[in-house]
């Protein structure tokens, strides 16, 4: 019996040890991160090219008023009072959002795409329902945040935020209002100082941007998106960074600026993507009178492609010829001996994958559920723009870059898509079963291996000494797509090229900007 | 009586959305005496097409019938007639009917548990035992998780306690009931970012720790073990999957099952046992509901002939 005890001790002690040795918490890549402290101020970026602004002051912005009035005086009290008792929560606050507003929305973007990345369940009859963008709420939720919708909520965000913040230093240069730490040196600064002029405040104008932009793509998001931009503007109060006046010119315009990307938005095509079935129905005919196999839908009960009228969304770095124009040649015809081969070698792979092979594929699925490619992309840039302490225009300036870039990508891609209408690896050859999603849309050309084509390219430009890195990550990524069975080498090879076009599209836009 | 130390190798499987593989005798009241082994393997198939997406009762066309087969080797051991200990891991097969996604296969994970009767009372012709069990779960391979319901396991080390409480009629009827609490470790997915109720920027998951019940009565005789069983498995936290999405290893799975199990000891040759039994899955939230049935083969070994193999079973 005394044996017994002591080996039920040895257990018990054992046990309990591993159950307290392993803390649960986890930790994200951006949690702790110090507060942004820009190389330069970038204090000339009010004269960097827009996107859509025909010039910087196209928005009006009202003088400040001088810092040595009561109104002024009053506004530096209301930080004060703020900082007199500061809760943990309001640290927090600060420390968050002082990373970084550019990153911050850009992650609030991402958690977005990924909450609706969902594709809508099927009717009784085997029909599906489209969300619908003024009844957002009711199931199914709009959006569906697919790689190209996701892909053109990331450029309209982006490049707002850039526009808006690009008028925004034109008129931190012209009014050199002070920041409030600068006038008063009581105040308590929790954030690391800056010689930038505070008005307009650039955080306020990326809040205003970004929420304003999104009520047009997230619309059944509001509460939660106004949350967090009112918690940005509440930061800068905390952190003695801005007065209310500053936050208030800057939401203002960021407001301004966005409205006029909404209205771009709201004609740019992107609203009668999804087709109807008269078209869906000639994309196939159009196929067979070219003497091809025309992809179907794996999905049972069928379903409609993605987006099939993406590609005639209007595109942000070229004009809709020259997305024809990039349209690559035909894949191999379906009958050659070139297509047999290709099919065969993805049979090859999904034979028997290796567990190396399994997590490329899922390490860049980026599938249901998901920030989608263009998301990652934009991750794998945050997180490398963090390194280089770029100013929040110039932030903004990179990932609109970026992202204008994937989203023309994805014009292109899916123009490619629907022109050649090709099928799936699984569809010629049914044994091919998949270790992720089929996506639902014609193989030709690989929207993973357009998206990191376009998106290593640009970025390759933007950070010169990670550029064979993102060569590298781009043509894991597309090999990822032939490793898990869902696409054949030509797609992801021409997926490549093109993509690489696209970028370069976006860096003859970096050269001029006024930025290098 | 030697019946009786075979019983401690059966099995209960496949309950969740993962291919749940286990083992059995760590659940049961039953001990080997001291130096006693037995060692043997489990073949379980289940099957399911409907499923729990949340709390809404669904079927996937494009997974069609998601089944899983496992054979697993399991051993028990008497340290003393009061402690026992056992271990096992199965191997396992995923597949669905329907739909493109590839089924999986490899080990998945060994399990040691360590059972210790520490208290018996007998009053008239009933007897009373407590029972309490630690075990220790963790994967054999770098078996991909992040991959249901087609993935193999969860990947998480699952630390088990249970206590047990066994009722013994000795008309040989009996009634066992136990429960336990599973600290689950937090797993890593092949990918960098997630979304679970928000988007996290890691590839680690926070896996919510998970509690365990069962009843189980029935007879156990001499060659032959006939019960019962009632299961669940509650996962404490977790979160529900989303409206068409894919299952994710944090979810909140849950399910109850009810089954039943017997063995036979072969008369002319006490070291051999045969097993069976079957189960279904009675309600369940992000669990498919499964329907399961297994069949096993089980060698005991008396290294000490001296001790007394009959006394009261049990």
């Amino acid at each position: 019996m005394k044996k017994t005890f002591r080996y039920a001790g040895m257990f018990v002690l054992v046990t309990g040890t591993i159950v307290i040795a392993c803390s649960k918490d986890i930790n994200d890549r951006t949690a702790n991160l110090p507060p942004l402290e820009p190389a330069s101020t970038d204090i000339d970026a009010g004269t960097w090219k827009p996107v859509l602004l025909a010039s910087p002051d196209e928005i009006q912005v009202p003088a400040p008023i001088p810092t040595n009035v009561p109104d002024y005086v009053a506004q530096i009290n209301e930080i004060k009072a703020t900082q007199a008792d500061l809760s943990d929560e309001e640290k927090g606050i600060v420390k968050y959002w002082s990373a970084g507003g550019i990153l911050r929305w850009n992650e609030i973007l991402r958690e977005l795409v990924a909450k609706h990345n969902l594709p809508p369940y099927q009717n009784e009859d085997g029909t599906y329902p489209a969300p619908s963008a003024t009844n957002p709420l009711a199931y199914p939720q709009f959006p569906f945040a697919n790689p190209p919708y996701a892909a053109r909520a990331y450029a309209y965000v982006s490049a707002a935020q850039y526009d808006a913040l690009v008028a925004a230093w034109h008129y931190k240069k012209l009014y050199n209002r002070k920041a409030p730490y600068n006038v008063d040196s009581s105040l308590k600064v929790l954030i690391n100082r800056s010689e930038l002029p505070s008005y307009p405040s650039e955080d306020a104008v990326i809040a205003g941007a970004a929420a304003e932009m999104m009520k047009l793509l997230f619309p059944g998001d509001q509460d939660y998106i106004q949350k967090k931009a009112e918690e940005h503007r509440r930061s800068r109060i905390i952190s003695g960074a801005n007065v209310r006046s500053d936050l208030e010119a800057g939401e203002a315009l960021g407001k301004a600026v966005a409205q006029r990307f909404v209205a771009r938005a709201r004609t740019d095509r992107a609203g009668v993507a999804g087709g109807n079935p008269a078209m869906w129905k000639k994309l196939e005919d159009d196929c067979i009178a070219r003497g091809e196999t025309p992809w179907y839908s794996l999905e049972v009960p069928k379903r409609p492609p993605m987006l099939p009228a993406f590609g005639v969304v209007k595109p942000f770095l070229f004009d809709s010829l020259t997305t024809i124009a990039l349209r690559p040649g035909p894949p191999p015809p379906v009958a050659s001996q070139k297509m047999k081969d290709e099919t065969k070698e993805i049979y090859d792979y999904v034979k028997n994958p290796t567990r190396e092979q399994i997590r490329i594929v899922h390490y860049w699925a980026d599938g249901v559920g998901t920030y989608t490619p263009p998301g990652h992309w934009d991750a794998i840039a945050a997180e490398d723009f963090i390194k280089k302490n770029f100013s929040e225009v110039r932030w903004a300036r990179n990932m609109a870059l970026l992202n204008m870039s994937l989203m023309d990508a994805a014009i292109v891609c899916w123009d490619t898509k629907m022109f050649y209408f090709n099928p799936r690896p699984t569809q010629l050859d049914p044994a091919i079963k998949t270790t992720t999603g089929i996506p639902n849309f014609p193989a030709y050309i690989s929207g993973h291996s357009t998206f990191s084509g376009a998106a290593a390219t640009i970025l390759g430009y933007i950070i010169p000494d990670r550029a064979s890195a993102y060569t590298a990550m781009a043509a894991e990524a597309s090999l990822s797509r032939m490793y898990g069975g869902i696409h054949y080498r030509s797609d992801c090879e021409i997926g490549i090229e093109t993509g690489n076009k696209v970028g370069n599209y976006a860096i003859e836009r970096a050269k001029t900007d006024g930025a290098d | 009586m030697k019946s009786k130390y075979l019983t401690a190798c059966m099995l209960l499987s496949g309950m969740l959305f993962h291919s749940v593989t286990r083992g059995q005798t760590e659940v049961d009241a039953i001990m080997m005496n001291k130096t006693q082994f037995c060692a043997g393997f489990m073949y379980n198939y289940s099957k399911w097409d409907e499923y729990w997406e949340g709390t809404l009762k669904r079927n996937n066309l494009n997974l069609g019938d998601v089944s899983s087969q496992s054979v697993m080797f399991m051993a028990n051991y008497g340290i003393t007639d009061k402690l026992n200990v056992m271990v096992g891991a199965p191997y396992v097969w995923t597949k669905a009917s329907a739909g493109t996604l590839k089924g999986l296969d490899g080990v998945q994970d060994i399990s040691l548990n360590v059972k210790w009767k520490p208290y018996t009372k007998v009053f008239g012709k009933n007897k009373l035992q407590l029972l309490l069990v630690g075990g220790v779960s963790t994967p054999l391979s770098d078996y991909v998780i992040d991959y249901l319901p087609l993935s193999i396991g969860l990947g998480s080390t699952n630390v088990t306690g249970r206590l047990m409480i066994d009722y013994v009629h000795t008309s040989r009827f009996f009634a066992t009931g136990s429960a336990a609490y599973v600290w689950r470790s937090n797993v890593k997915l092949d990918r960098t970012s997630y979304f679970d109720t928000e988007l996290h920027s890691t590839n680690e998951v926070k896996m919510p720790d998970a509690a365990s019940f069962q009843l189980r009565t029935g007879y156990r005789g001499k060659y032959l073990i006939a019960e019962a069983l009632l299961s669940n498995w509650t996962t404490l936290g977790g979160f529900d999957i989303t409206r068409n999405n894919m299952p994710f290893p944090s979810n909140k799975m849950n399910s109850t099952s009810a089954g039943v199990n017997a063995k036979y000891t072969l008369k002319q040759h006490t070291n051999l046992s045969f097993l069976g039994g079957g189960g279904y899955v009675i309600h369940g939230r992000n669990s498919g509901q499964a329907f399961n049935v297994n069949a096993g083969i089980f060698y005991a070994l008396y290294f000490n002939k001296k001790l007394d193999k009959n006394n009261f079973n049990q």
